[in-house]
């Protein structure tokens, strides 16, 4: 039988790790999200050059033209680290199981008719390649990125856009019976259409960015501030009688873009606040990309709207937004 | 009309590899740049499979509800001071050891499947791969949250990723996973895929998680089970990987036959650390080395290449001589640990005599020969206070970094050396094994960063060994040396005196 | 010599049903009982049904729920709706 310990002090030594404790300031308790994300990653005295990039370590703070002191300084204000990523993920997807089975049930789409059906399917199914992209970027950030801070989070955000191409994957399934015949066509519709090329051709330019900070403000400042947004929410008015239903069924991006945007916001703001040099830097990418963006978006805007307002809509946000965090544009 | 269910298959080929298109923007090659050097030749990326099929959603639904239980367990651990009722203090040196040697290998498995993950051209692997990512983070993540209360009292575990980076010893699996990381994308699928998480994981899970088991450290196999679960979604994808690049084309076979006799070499020499732990410091014994070896790489791995003859692929080029090092490896690496106690993080002793009649027992044709002698000479040194230390520094092997003790094959009386010239330089080898794999790609290995050359050379904080400490951060008198007199002893020994107190 | 098909699953309640399924369904399965696990072998092929495994359990039971208990396993995997069979047949 186990014996309850009554008689002796059981004060902890310490209260967390030596490197957490400096970080502190102090031998202080520690939140599980500081002892998983704060230095784990190797600083020095790598072994190798790697044979695919040997110009670099493997870690290299010479990877992107900004220079922080100390990249641990952008923390994600979500404070996530595995565990409670995937549960919060799993929260969220219990809610879209859930819109899913009430517009199953009732057959909303159906009920949408034809002409409503084959605009979702050339309108917003083709947003699955944009999360596919999007999904490379952020594993992209991930790998080549520095410190644990900043590349935890970008393998999270690269899930959740596969998360979200295959909720987008499951709206077609459920328009075109499970058959899979929409997202052919929508797939189609990504490699040609006139209205997607520009969000094609932007994503992939994207695809050979080297810089990985850049490539971090072209993804969440242009891809997701402008292109996403000009889908999910400017372009609403496209989908007509079903505009309620997308709403329903695409209740994971809204809450997910709120939610990680508040993260890539202050990854911005923290890195653009660093050095005037920084600043430049980053303002200068912002601009180029959000301009980029608003671009591509604008035949897609035509074809959602009949105008080149969800386009300028969208960036017109997205400026407001990186100004708000301190950039010059 | 409800519509009709899908199956899982065709689910699952909506939802990952439709999602994928030739990019023309940009030309694939440039999206693409670093999975055509290597030679590797795949003709048809759709032809791979992916057994698991995990869409997103499952993913997150399954692995939320592990973490759910988890940290349950982790913080009724925490209440209920689970540390003071493992089987011994000393145990508590398996837990440094894997927090400083294997953790950080976890964070390097998560940071290199997101390269594979990004960068290999077929949907299929990159979704997989970018998942095990996912999953290796969250490895390091519970044993770091796992560990984390058993820092709290006991000593060298609180500088682990500086450690991790300067430590001669964990310069072995640090060079290891930076070796496999700064090769290209396939032969890291086969290094860590393969080698690492398919033939050889379960050599380095089964003996730590068993043996926190059997002493009664429940929160690390919690993490340890939970973690598995995952790891059989890992060994797939490292299975899948090598019958998949043999499949695509027969000039494959000879650059995976290279790739998986190199990192079963490497993967062997890392392992000693394991057979270590395993035949000298879990107070309460599992197996032997021996034993696992027997059972989880002569007769598992016996079944794997029974299978992968069809392909052409063979048994790993120095798997005898690795099978005959199991008699050995455990001993002299604790030969190695004992006499250099005061440069490392974790507590050494000699075996009481009924741990010496069990490794009697476990290794009938070495262990009294060869090591147990040494042994009782050792101890008792101690007892007359000539403590054996050695105060000189060790030659290493320039590519797997061990201190230069293992022997001969077939004479274990012998230290066994070797050496190559490049440029004019003597390099120097442990075996045969390590000098293939260095003369293979000698421009990658002169790279090593050796931590005895380094103190030679000035660059480890000083020319002395209290210097070189320091620079380790490695608090002297805490971290090092003996078990026995050490705070860890001091505090096992009042937690238990009043256990027994309380139980009177 | 035959290749053992194997698999290590938690000993726990939820994994029980899928104990109890493959010994049903798998003849000449042999146990190894582990601290917190069970380890069960077949010579060549071993399959866990969805619907053995739902007589049991009394719900729906999809075969990738096997994941939260499963530690470890041996042989090539084919999963589908209605099973999850490790075999080294080709």
């Amino acid at each position: 039988m186990s014996v309850q310990i009554k008689t002796i002090d059981l004060e902890p030594k310490r209260q967390t790790f030596g490197h957490i404790a400096r970080r502190l300031g102090g031998d202080k308790p520690a939140t599980r999200y500081q002892e998983a994300t704060l230095d784990v990653q190797a600083t020095a005295n790598f072994h190798y050059k790697p044979l695919w990039e040997p110009e670099y370590w493997l870690y290299d703070t010479r990877k992107t033209a900004v220079v922080m002191e100390d990249w641990y300084k952008p923390l994600d204000p979500r404070q996530f680290y595995y565990g409670t990523y995937n549960i919060a993920r799993a929260n969220m997807q219990q809610a879209v199981d859930r819109n899913f089975a009430f517009v199953e049930e009732r057959d909303l789409l159906g009920k949408a008719g034809e002409a409503v059906k084959a605009r979702l399917i050339s309108g917003l199914l083709p947003i699955r390649h944009l999360h596919w992209g999007s999904n490379m970027n952020m594993a992209e950030i991930c790998q080549r990125g520095y410190g644990t801070a900043v590349t935890a989070p970008c393998i999270f955000s690269a899930a959740d856009q596969l998360g979200m191409a295959q909720i987008v994957s499951r709206i077609g399934l459920v328009l075109d019976g499970q058959s899979g015949s929409s997202l052919d066509a929508a797939k189609e519709a990504w490699l040609t259409a006139p209205a997607w090329q520009g969000a094609r051709r932007l994503i992939e330019d994207s695809f050979v960015e080297r810089d990985w900070f850049r490539l971090f403000v072209a993804q969440t400042l242009g891809v997701n501030a402008v292109l996403l947004d000009l889908v999910y929410r400017h372009g609403e008015a496209a989908w007509g009688t079903a505009g309620l239903t997308v709403a329903m069924l695409t209740e994971f991006m809204a809450d997910w873009r709120a939610e990680e945007g508040k993260w890539s916001d202050v990854v911005v703001k923290t890195v653009a606040a660093e050095s005037p040099e920084n600043l430049a830097l980053v303002s200068q990418w912002a601009k180029e990309w959000i301009d980029r963006a608003e671009e591509a978006g604008r035949p897609l805007s035509v074809d959602l709207v009949g105008d080149e307002s969800a386009a300028t809509a969208a960036a017109d946000a997205a400026r407001t937004r990186a100004r708000g965090l301190g950039l010059t544009l | 009309m409800a519509p009709k269910k899908l199956g899982l298959k065709q689910r699952y080929a909506h939802m990952t590899r439709g999602l994928d298109w030739e990019t023309t923007y940009q030309p694939m090659d440039a999206v693409f740049p670093y999975d055509t050097f290597e030679g590797i030749k795949i003709k048809d990326w759709s032809a791979w499979e992916d057994p698991f099929r995990l869409t997103m959603d499952s993913y997150w639904k399954f692995q939320a509800e592990k973490e759910r239980k988890l940290y349950a367990v982790l913080d009724a651990f925490a209440q209920n001071n689970g540390q003071t009722g493992v089987s011994d203090g000393r145990y508590i040196n398996v837990v440094k050891l894997f927090l400083t040697g294997v953790s950080p290998l976890e964070y390097q498995a998560h940071r290199g499947f997101a390269f594979t993950g990004r960068h290999l051209r077929g949907a299929g692997p990159r979704i997989a791969c970018q998942m095990q990512s996912l999953d290796e983070l969250r490895h390091l993540q519970t044993q770091i949250h796992t560990i984390s209360h058993y820092n709290k009292f006991f000593d060298g575990i609180g500088e682990f990723p500086h450690m991790h980076d300067r430590v001669w010893y964990l310069s072995v699996p640090k060079s290891f996973f930076d070796d496999a990381r700064a090769a290209g994308p396939f032969e890291f699928m086969i290094a860590i895929g393969f080698a690492f998480e398919y033939l050889l994981t379960n050599l380095l899970f089964v003996p730590f998680m068993s043996g926190a088991a059997y002493n009664g450290d429940m929160s690390t196999v919690t993490f340890g089970f939970s973690a598995q679960s995952d790891e059989s979604r890992h060994m797939t994808l490292g299975i899948e990987v090598i019958k998949f690049l043999l499949e695509q084309h027969p000039d494959n076979l000879p650059i995976v036959q290279k790739w998986v006799d190199k990192w079963f070499w490497r993967g062997f020499r890392v392992l000693g650390l394991v057979a270590m732990m395993m035949d000298y410091m879990l107070p309460k014994k599992v197996m032997s080395w021996k034993e696992a070896w027997e059972i989880y790489f002569t007769e598992a791995g016996g079944s794997l290449f029974q299978d992968l003859e069809r392909y052409g692929l063979k048994v790993p080029k120095y798997a005898d001589v690795a099978t005959e090092a199991a008699e050995h490896i455990s001993h002299q690496n604790w030969a190695v640990f004992y006499q250099y106690s005061h440069a490392a993080a974790f507590h050494t002793w000699m075996p009481d005599k009924e741990h010496l009649d069990w490794l009697s027992e476990k290794y009938p044709n070495t262990f009294d020969k060869y090591y147990r002698p040494r042994w009782e000479m050792w101890a008792e040194m101690e007892k007359e206070g000539k403590r054996f230390y050695n105060p000189s520094l060790p030659q290493l092997c320039q590519v797997c970094q061990i201190p230069m003790a293992y022997t001969e094959p077939g004479d274990p009386t012998k230290i066994a050396f070797r050496c190559t010239e490049v440029a004019g330089e003597t390099y120097h080898f442990c075996s045969d094994g390590c000098k293939d794999i260095f003369d293979a790609e000698p421009e990658k290995y002169i790279q090593s960063w050796l931590p005895v050359h380094q103190i030679f050379q000035g660059n480890c904080g000083g020319a002395t060994v209290p210097d070189v400490l320091n620079w380790y951060r490695m608090n002297v008198g805490a971290d090092n040396m003996d078990y026995v007199g050490s705070p860890d002893d001091r505090l096992w020994s009042e937690w238990h005196a009043a256990k027994t107190r309380e139980a009177v | 010599m035959a290749q053992i098909a194997s698999i290590t699953l938690l000993h726990n309640d939820d994994a029980r049903p899928i104990i109890e399924a493959i010994l049903a369904d798998n003849p000449g399965v042999r146990v190894l009982n582990m601290p917190g696990a069970v380890k069960l072998d077949c010579d060549d092929e071993l399959v866990v049904n969805r619907a053995s495994v739902e007589a049991r359990l009394g719900r729906p039971w999809e075969p990738q729920e096997i994941q939260l208990v499963l530690i470890s396993m041996a042989g090539n995997l084919d999963e589908d709706d209605d099973w999850f069979k490790l075999s080294w047949k080709h």
